[in-house]
Order: C-alpha cells, then structure tokens, then sequence
C-alpha cells in the first residue's frame, strides 16, 4: 500500500497547488461550497454592520413576531429578539467553534502523527495504540462524556470536539509521513545533517499538507454540527448566546405556534455544514489522488 | 481463517483493556472530588467520608484502578448514585429499545441507501445520480436534533399522523414479553386478536428511524454508488457485458454481490455508531433508551452511571466493529492474506 | 443477495443478545396481571385508563423522604395519611384516621384508626405502622432513622421540634404527644411527608422502598420505567370506591409535546400548559381547562450569606431591577400575577398595603453605587431544568433577568442542574441567587413563612435557601406558630411580611393560575391548592 503512496504523492510545489486550484474552478460543487463558506465567513466578520439589531435586545411586547412583519425580516423569538440578528451573530460563532476545534485537533493529531510515522518504532506503537483506543469510543459519545466531565460551556465544547476529533487527523498525517519519509528529497536533507525536528517540522510536514486540508474542511463542518448537538443538549453555549443549536433548542415548545424560531437556526446551519461538506468533497477529488476515479 | 479469527481476538484484549483505563482515569482525573460533585456541598464530613470510601476514593489511584478493573472483568460496573440500581441493570432495561430503534434504522438506511446507490451508479451523470448524491450530501450535513423536530413539526403538529414520541401509546400497557415492542405487537396480535400495539408500535417508530437513519443512509448511499462504480470498471463485468449478458444480470447478478462487500462494513459501522449516537434522538422522541439515559446521568453528575454507561456501549462498538470485521473476512477471503 | 442475507443474520445475533439481557423490566411489570384478572366493578363511571402527562420523573417513591411536586404526584395515589385535605379545598377530613380528640392544654392529639384497612402487600394497617412511619422521622434512635434524609419533617416543617413522642396505645389508637402548642399541627399531617407506609415492605429492603413503595392509597404500585412511565393500579380493597382501572404517570418533558399528545387522544391530562398555548387550547372543544388560583409563589432567592447579596442594598437594587411585568407576559401570560409578598392573595394574613417595588433602574443604580457596586458586579442565577407550578420556564426567566440586570451593569450567569441534583445544590446553599417556588402544603401562612424564611429553616439541608437569618421575623412567625387567636396569628403575620419586604431575601416574582387542562371526557377532577394531584374520585366518560 505504502508503495502506491510513494508514487502519487509528490513533494508539493508552487505548480501543484496552482494546478490544484484550476481543478477547483472547475468543480462546480466544490465552488458552490468556496461561496457558502465565503457568505458565512463575511457576514460573521462584518456581523455589527449585517445585522439590523443587537441579537441580544428583547423587545417582550414584540416577541414571537412572524417573518416579514413589522420591520423584521425573519421575525423574533419568544423574547422578542431579531431573529435574522441572532442568526448572523451564530454565523460567527459557528465559524470560530469550527475553526477552533479544528485548530485543536489539527495540533494534537498533527505533533502525535508526525511523532508516530517519523519515529516509527515504540514511539509509533504506542501512539497509535491510543488512537486506536480512542477511536473505540464512537465520536459522539466522546464528545459528551468529555464536556460533562469539563462542565458545559461554549470553550469546553470546543476543546471537548477538538480532542475527539483529534484521531483521525493523527491517523491521517501519520500516513503521509510514512509516505514521506523515505522519498528521495528527505533522505538528501537528512544526509545533510538537518536535525530531526527541522526535518519533520519544515521537511516533511508541508508535504503532508494536501490530505490535511481535505479533513480539516470536513472537519470544520463536523465540528459546527457536534457543537450544535451540544448546545442543543444544553451542553455547550449558555444563554443568552445566540448560538444556532441553543437557539433551537430554547423554542423547540413553539413548533405548534411559530415555526420559524425552529426551522431557520437549523437551516443555516445546514447551509453552513453543507458549505464545508461539498468544498471538502471536491478538495479530496483534486489533492488526493487516491479516491479519484 | 481460525489463526485470522483467534489474532484478531487478541487484539481486541488490550484494546478493552484500554478503553476501560481510559474510562477509568478520565473520569478520576476529572476536576473536582466525585464524592463533592455527587453530594453537593453537604458539609456533613461524615457522609462525605462514606460515599468516598463506598466509591473506594480512599484508596490510592492505582489501587482504585485495580479494583475498578477487578469488578469490570466479573460484570459489576457498580451502582447509580442517583437511582441506587445497579447499573447493569438500568442498562439492560433500557437497552432493547435502543436497539429497536438501531435496528429499524439500519434496515431503513441500509434499504433505501442501496437501492439509491445502486440506481446512480448505473445511471451516472444523469439526474437520478445528481439528485441521489446532492441529497446524499446534504443529509450528511444534517443536524439530526433539527431534522427530528422538524419531523415532527410534518407529520405530528400539521398532518396529525404520527405521535410525538415514546415507543407506545401507554394506553395499551402491557408486559413486555421480548421488549422489542415490533415483536411484542405481532404476539399480542396473536394473543389478543388486535393489531393496536402492532400498529403503535410502528407509528412511534417511524419517525424516530427516519431522524436517526438519514446519516447512515447517505453514507451508504455514497458508498454504495462509488463501491459499484469500481466494480462495474473491472474486466469480468466488462468480459461478461462483452459476451452478451442482459445489462440487469450483469448488474444484480455480478456486479452488486461484489460491490456489496464495502458497504456491509460501512453498515455495520453505522449500526455501532447508531447505538451510541442516539443520544439527541432518543432525547427528542422521549424514547427510553441508553442515550437518553445517559444524558440524564450526565446531567445528574452521576459519575457512576455515566461511566458504566460509555464503557458499556464502547464495549458494544468494538465488538460489532470486530464482528463486522470477521465476517467481512468470511465474504472477502483475500483480507486474511495481508 | 446470500451476503445481503448475512448483514440480516448479524442483525439477529443481536437482536438474540439483546433478549438473553432483558428479563428484568417484565418481572417488574407483573404484578399487573394479576390487577388485570380483577372484577371490573359494576357501573358506569367504572373503568378505564386514565394517562396523565407531566413536565418530569419523580425523583423517589417514599413519601417522607421526598421534597417536590413530581414525587408527590405519585405517591398521593398509593399513600394515605392519617387526614387529608378534602379534594380541591384545605378543609381537613378524616382519612386513615376517621376521628381525633385533643387535650385541653392542645399538646396530647389522640387518633382512632379506621379498622381493616390493609396495605397492598396484605399488611394490616394498625397503630404500630403509623408510629413507624412518623417515628422513623423523628427519633434518632429509630433503627431506620439513617435512611433518611426527612427533610420535610425535620427542616421544612421543623416535626421534631413540635412532637416529643408518638405512641400505640392500642392497635387502632395512636397518641401524640407535643412538645408545644402548634396551630398547623393537624394540617402537617394531612401533607405528604406524613404517609403512612408498609412496616414489613420498608424493613424488607429499607433501600429499595423508594422505587417500590408500598401504601394503603387508592392505586397501588406497579411498575416505573425511569423517565418514562409509573403505572398504578386500582387498590379493590381502598376504603373508598375508586374509579378508575389504571393510573398512568406519563413524563413528557415539553409543554407542547404534552399538548400535542392530549389533542390526540394519548394523554387524558396534562401539566403544566405553555401560556403561548392557552388560547388554542380554550378553543378546542375536547378539551376543558380547569383553573384555579395558585396557593404559591415564585421567587429568586438571593443567598444572603454570600457577597454582594449579604447587602440590604444590593437586595433592593435587585428588586427595583427586575420587571416583574415583562417576566409575565413573556413567560406566564394569562396564567399569573406578580408577585410583591412571599405568601399568595389567597392565603388569609396577605399584607396588601404593602407596596410591591416598582421597576426603577435608576434607584436600583443609585443602591448599588451606595453598596459599593458603583460599577455592578457579576453573578449566577440559578434555573430550575423543570417546568413547576410556580415557575413555568424558570430558564426563560434567567435570560429575561440577564438582560433586565445588564442595565445596572449586573453581569449574570445563567446556571442549571438537573432537577434532584439543583434542589440538593440549593438545599446546601451552593449558589449565590437560585430560583425556587413553593406551593402551600395546608393553606396555613406557617406553611410557607416558616419553612422557606425562618432562621431555623436556614439550615442545611434548607427549605430556606435564601439562607435569611432574621431574628426580629423569625420571633413574630414563631409567636403566630403558638397562638390559637387566628385573628392576632393574621397581625403578626402581616407584620412579618412589612420586614420581608424592606430586608428583601428574595426577588418574588410571580403567583400562579394553575390551570390543567383535561380532556372532556375526565370528569369529576379537582385541581387541589396543595398542589398535588388526586385522582381517586375521577372517572372516565365512556
């Protein structure tokens, strides 16, 4: 198997991701998502100057207005706050839990995979064995257990979802390290007396970039859906953040009465994960050769 | 085959082993004193003193670790703080219906997700292919706790056809007789001559089997297109279109046997992972399962419990991933090989 | 197809384990065919099944051992105490006890039992049980005293400070004899905590009792599916006629879940409505809203043995901060009224001269820069995780009072526990500022003024989790404790109300409408004041 890796995985140059990027283009699915990513990620940075009210200011005598009624365009919750402006300050929250834990997981699987596939040897038995052990755990499960034990909050979700994720991006650099290790370009640097954290850290690891961003972009999306989940069971995000699953969560009681204060959170984080789901499809098409067909 | 079997029985000892240290010790090293945590801040010293000792907190950790490890191996994964049960127990009372509910949703998945598969495969590029892999997509971004409501916001608050959630209208209490209520419904239909616990049954089925199976379908689905589409690119298929085999006898007969081989691990990965993520389904659907008992127990800081619980069900992942495996070797002999 | 056939055996070798694992929850259930095999009794409001949906599980099964609503649900079905409240009202009837005679000096209280009662599992109910029920309570020494913790009797309605002895004169004739005079004395025992339970059933398995209780009630116990379900049946041998085959405790957490399941037809009653829900439900025709005034009140506690809320000031501030009238009309609707004393308008002794705090950000501004706290300060709040009669959506209320308290720069963090672990937390006194409520157990202002503010209630595990230690309000509702005079008893509770006022222990916030709604063909169900639900004398139209 190593075999076929060392083939196709060649040391990246300018001209691969250049070359990368034109298949991008041409990826309709995957544009579609670089442009769901690219909406959230505006309106979560310009989220003051977007949203027409504080996502925070209740307004009891106007609550649970319907859209597209008296000014506000996605209607109120039961306390009378903007929906549409909760809903873009989630955005930003969204976002930043996605990128965080991913940040987390990318740090603590990247620094064990590429200590398990440079070392090899016990250093990589005994890593992977814990991987292994924690990938016994279905990822969900995890999840929980960790923010329970931790408390419920915004930050221990997010440190809770980057520890369970962290496996899989062990596993994958980890692989190409392997991969990398023995290619021609390592050995010349290694001949040459480069020590080995300055190997692994400015040798090897841009070359195990290609697989990483693949997972990092479904990450990203995994992420925004497990915090949800969280918030959703009362386990992440407190009141009053407006964060998309707590959002739900606090007016599941009105889906007799006002369906948007339930449909809309889910929607956008549909769209958000939908977003990272179809760039990180087309990504792994173009940068890992293995899953083309 | 017996060699591959008993080495991959060996494997599975030190992985156990590890998940109950990592159990053990995330749930001790956790912040805080348990028996604080449990207690509240009862100031009586004396009950403190109990429960630390009734928990063996006394004990130096390593100690701790070899009696927890001690009662684990003879089955006693100790009792709730809350409830005062023994923790076996509750599992096991509320493990049938967990399963119930893992079930329906892995032949409703498996089901619709092959046939899906299978169609786009065979007519790729066209709509059926786009539309079954945009819908595949978008039900792997799909938050299942929306989704239910949602469900439930269709067919329960508007078209009033389903109910909102529990396993059976309690109305027609009765005494569990095999606790998977689908089964218990047919013998009382037998026994009674009526169909009623049948049929709510099955109605407070439906909805909670959609919500929990839309991700395994999609995944199947996935894997079902892309499994076939590599079959249906090797030689044999191309030799036996060549010779004049019907394109349906190629498909079902040759080509799908062999494309299933992947999508069977993936079911029964997703038939694992469906035992332990039931969590927010079961917790909208008010369906008596593990997972809603396990988010009490977290909400109650019932250490105990919750660590019974996760070993309980990690246990049952690992082995139906070790069955999936095994069997996998049994349809795929050249597995043993490597 | 043959490996689509062995993804289908893997299914079955599992569905196999599984049954090798599940014998236990049939055994529990059982007892249910015996109550099957029971004559049906003979006219016409006889029968049928009656499912009633509430907000949440109760936490135990042993009436005395118990302190909320939930658990009280279903131990009133299977309990009885030596008298109780006449349905729907706080008059005090004979129940296991059908008369009583008080000495002069009203500290020796003689009960004459009811003959042949039984309880469910065949014990006769006689004197010796009901001087083991009270008595494991009250003395120390009772070899069952440790599987506590009796918190009604002891810290909410402080029993062992009133009763000195319990004693079996003959087999149907117990004798009280109390410490002092105490006015609600009859009353304290029509409340719950004073059933009486199965002598043989409870020394059987001390432990286990609470989750499978054994009374003389007019159900009997059958089975309890955590979460989910408790099932009674009728007691045949009640000594009263019951109606009613079956009794179901149905938990269905969300109020509009419950709505939905009443209006079709899987749930007879139902618990706590949402207020946004009323209207729909006044204009179905096959519902019945049943409404009464709530004997109770709901509060913000404000711990006052820690910073800053050990400040008459900051207290104050909080009052002027928070409008109450926002907090109703986003959370109560039509079914509350704000609250400005601890004890509710239908209570006699409510002090209406005095003047509820106004919503005023400016004076509360003004206090708090007088306390110090110029700049405001941070605080917890803590949320009951359950709907309660008092408080329908406690969390709803936490953000309404975060955001109204950001305006004096009171920085708030919203706190919640599950429900048995929350109580237990706020019994102990662990927060700064807890929501709670109390709903009146015996109509007596005693009832609520001493349980949740006296100084001796402020002890853990407290009914006073305000944790208010006012010795000048403590001396005038203990002094109304001993007096017989209901009109000197209406002074001096008036009076205590003027000093809970200005000392401000608590944010009252709300009294209740308790309304229940029911389907139509519930007849004869009386919302109790108590709080409790009875349902022995409903019947089902056919």
């Amino acid at each position: 198997m190593s075999d076929n890796i060392k083939e196709i995985a060649p040391p990246a140059e300018p001209g691969f991701w250049k070359e990368s990027w034109y298949q991008l283009t041409r990826n309709r699915a995957a544009m579609a998502g670089l442009i769901i990513i690219a909406f959230f990620a505006l309106i979560a940075i310009f989220a003051p100057l977007a949203a027409p009210e504080d996502p925070l200011e209740q307004t009891i005598s106007a609550r649970l207005t319907a859209p597209f009624t008296d000014g506000y365009i996605l209607g109120t919750d039961d306390l009378g706050r903007d929906l549409l402006s909760r809903i873009i300050y989630g955005g930003r929250i969204s976002l930043i839990i996605g990128v965080v834990s991913v940040g987390i997981s990318l740090t603590l699987g990247g620094v064990l995979g590429l200590a398990a596939g440079y070392f090899g040897g016990w250093v990589d038995r005994i890593i992977m064995r814990v991987i292994d052990i924690m990938l016994a755990f279905p990822y969900i499960l995890l999840t929980i257990v960790i923010v329970a034990i931790l408390g419920p909050s915004l930050t221990n979700a997010m440190v809770a979802i980057g520890i369970s994720q962290m496996p899989r991006y062990a596993r994958v650099i980890r692989a190409s390290v392997l991969s990398e290790r023995e290619q021609d370009y390592v050995l010349a640097e290694r001949s040459l007396g480069t020590g080995n954290l300055e190997l692994m850290f400015r040798t090897i690891l841009p070359n195990t970039l290609a697989p990483t961003i693949v997972q990092a972009t479904l990450g990203v999306g995994e992420a925004i859906l497990s915090s949800a989940g969280l918030s959703f069971l009362g386990l992440g995000a407190q009141p009053p953040t407006p964060e998309w699953g707590l959002m739900i969560a606090s007016s599941k009681q009105f889906i007799t009465s006002a369906w948007w204060v339930v449909t809309l959170p889910g929607l956008a984080i549909l769209l958000a994960v939908l977003g990272f789901n179809l760039l990180g499809d087309g990504l792994r098409d173009i940068l890992d050769p293995r899953l083309r067909d | 085959m017996l060699k591959f079997i008993l080495k991959r029985l060996g494997l599975l000892i030190p992985t156990l082993l590890g998940v109950v240290t990592l159990v053990f010790f995330m749930i001790a090293l956790a912040p805080g004193d348990p028996a604080r945590i449990m207690l509240g801040e009862r100031a009586n010293a004396e009950q403190l003193a109990q429960l630390r000792s009734e928990l063996g907190l006394d004990q130096p950790l390593s100690k701790q670790y070899l009696l927890y490890l001690g009662r684990v191996i003879r089955g006693d994964l100790g009792k709730s703080i809350v409830t005062q049960q023994k923790i076996t127990d509750e599992l096991t009372d509320r493990l049938l219906a967990t399963i119930e509910l893992a079930i329906t949703s892995t032949i409703f998945a498996s089901i619709l997700g092959i046939v899906l598969g299978v169609a786009a495969a065979r007519k790729r590029n066209s709509w059926v292919d786009y539309s079954t892999m945009t819908g595949a997509l978008v039900g792997v971004s799909m938050p299942v706790f929306w989704l239910a409501l949602v469900l439930i916001m269709i067919f329960s608050v508007g078209l009033d056809l389903l109910p909102t959630g529990g396993r059976m209208n309690v109305r027609l209490y009765f005494i569990p007789i095999t606790n998977f209520y689908l089964i218990d419904g047919i013998i009382m239909w037998f026994r009674e001559g009526k169909a009623d616990y049948f049929v709510s049954a099955l109605k407070h089925l439906i909805l909670p089997t959609i919500a929990l199976g839309t991700i395994p379908l999609a995944i199947i689905a996935r894997t079902t297109r892309s499994s076939m589409l590599e079959v249906l690119k090797q030689d044999y298929v191309k030799t036996a279109r060549a010779a004049g085999v019907p394109e349906r006898k190629v498909v079902f007969r040759y080509a799908l046997r062999n494309a299933l081989l992947p999508v069977i691990t993936v079911i029964g990965i997703q038939f694992g992972l469906l035992l332990s993520g039931a969590i927010l389904t079961e917790t909208i659907f008010a369906w008596p399962g593990i997972g809603k008992w396990i988010y009490h127990s977290i909400s109650a800081r019932d250490f105990p419990a919750v660590q019974g619980g996760i070993l309980f069900i990690s246990f049952f992942f690992v082995m139906i991933n070790l069955i999936v495996d095994l069997l996998y070797s049994v349809i795929n002999p050249r597995i043993r090989l490597k | 197809m043959k490996k689509l056939f062995l993804l289908v055996l893997v299914l079955a070798s599992f569905t196999g384990m599984a049954f090798a694992g599940g014998g236990s929850e049939s055994e529990a259930a059982a007892p249910a065919a015996a109550a099957e095999a029971a004559a049906p009794a003979t006219d016409d409001k006889a029968g049928g099944v009656l499912v009633f949906g509430r907000a949440g599980d109760s936490v135990g099964l042993d009436p005395a051992r118990e302190t909320d609503g939930e658990s009280f649900y279903a131990t009133h079905q299977i309990f009885d105490t030596l008298v109780e409240f006449k349905t729907g009202t706080t008059e005090i009837v004979p129940a296991l006890a059908t008369s009583w005679d008080v000495s002069d000096d009203n500290l020796t209280y003689t009960f004459h039992l009811r003959e042949g009662v039984k309880f469910h599992d065949g014990t006769p109910m006689n004197a010796d049980a009901v001087v083991f029920s009270l008595d494991r309570q009250l003395s120390e020494g009772h070899k069952y005293h440790e599987y506590g913790p009796w918190k009604y009797w002891l810290n909410y309605m402080g029993m062992s400070d009133i009763v000195g002895s319990i004693v079996a004169k003959d087999d149907l004739t117990v004798v009280f004899n109390l410490q002092k005079p105490e006015a609600p004395f009859i009353a304290n025992l029509a409340m719950d905590f004073a059933g009486i339970v199965s002598p043989t059933a409870f020394m059987a398995d001390p432990e286990g009792f609470s989750s499978n209780p054994v009374g003389t009630g007019p159900f009997k116990f059958v089975s309890w599916t955590k979460d989910s379900d408790i099932v009674l049946d009728r007691n045949d041998d009640y000594w009263e006629e019951v109606q009613l085959d079956r009794l179901i405790l149905k938990v269905i957490p969300d109020a509009t879940a419950r709505w939905l399941a009443l209006q079709k037809g899987e749930v007879d009653v139902i618990d706590f409505p949402a207020a946004d829900d009323l209207p729909a439900m006044a204009a179905d025709p096959d519902v019945e809203l049943i409404q009464q005034s709530g004997m109770n009140v709901g509060y913000l506690a404000l711990n006052n043995e820690k910073k800053p809320y050990d400040d008459k000031r900051v207290r104050q501030a909080m009052n002027y901060a928070i409008d109450r009238d926002e907090i109703i009309a986003a959370v109560y609707g039509s079914a509350g009224q704000v609250a400005k004393n601890p004890i509710p308008p239908n209570i006699w002794s409510y002090n209406d001269s005095i003047e509820a705090y106004p919503y005023d950000v400016n004076k509360a501004k003004a206090l708090l820069a007088e306390a110090g706290y110029a700049d405001g300060f941070k605080t917890e709040i803590w949320a009951m995780p359950v709907a309660r009669p008092y408080n329908p959506d406690a969390r709803k209320i936490a953000e309404i009072m975060q955001a109204q308290l950001a305006k004096i720069n009171v920085e708030v963090e919203i706190i919640s526990y599950e429900w048995g672990t929350y109580l237990d937390k706020c019994d102990f006194g662990e927060h700064q500022a807890a929501m709670l409520g109390w709903t009146g157990d015996n109509g007596d202002p005693d009832n609520f003024l001493w349980v949740l503010l006296s100084a001796p209630s402020a002890v853990p595990p407290a009914g006073n989790i305000a944790f208010w230690k006012n010795d000048e309000f403590t001396a005038l509702i203990k002094e109304a404790k001993e007096t017989a005079d209901v009109a000197k008893r209406t002074q001096l509770y008036m009076d205590a109300q003027v000093i809970f006022h200005e000392e401000a222990p608590w944010v009252t916030i709300a009294h209740s409408v308790v309304t229940v709604p029911v389907s139509s063909t519930v007849q004869n169900f009386k919302i109790s004041p108590t709080g409790t639900r009875v349902f022995k004398s409903v019947w089902l139209e056919k």
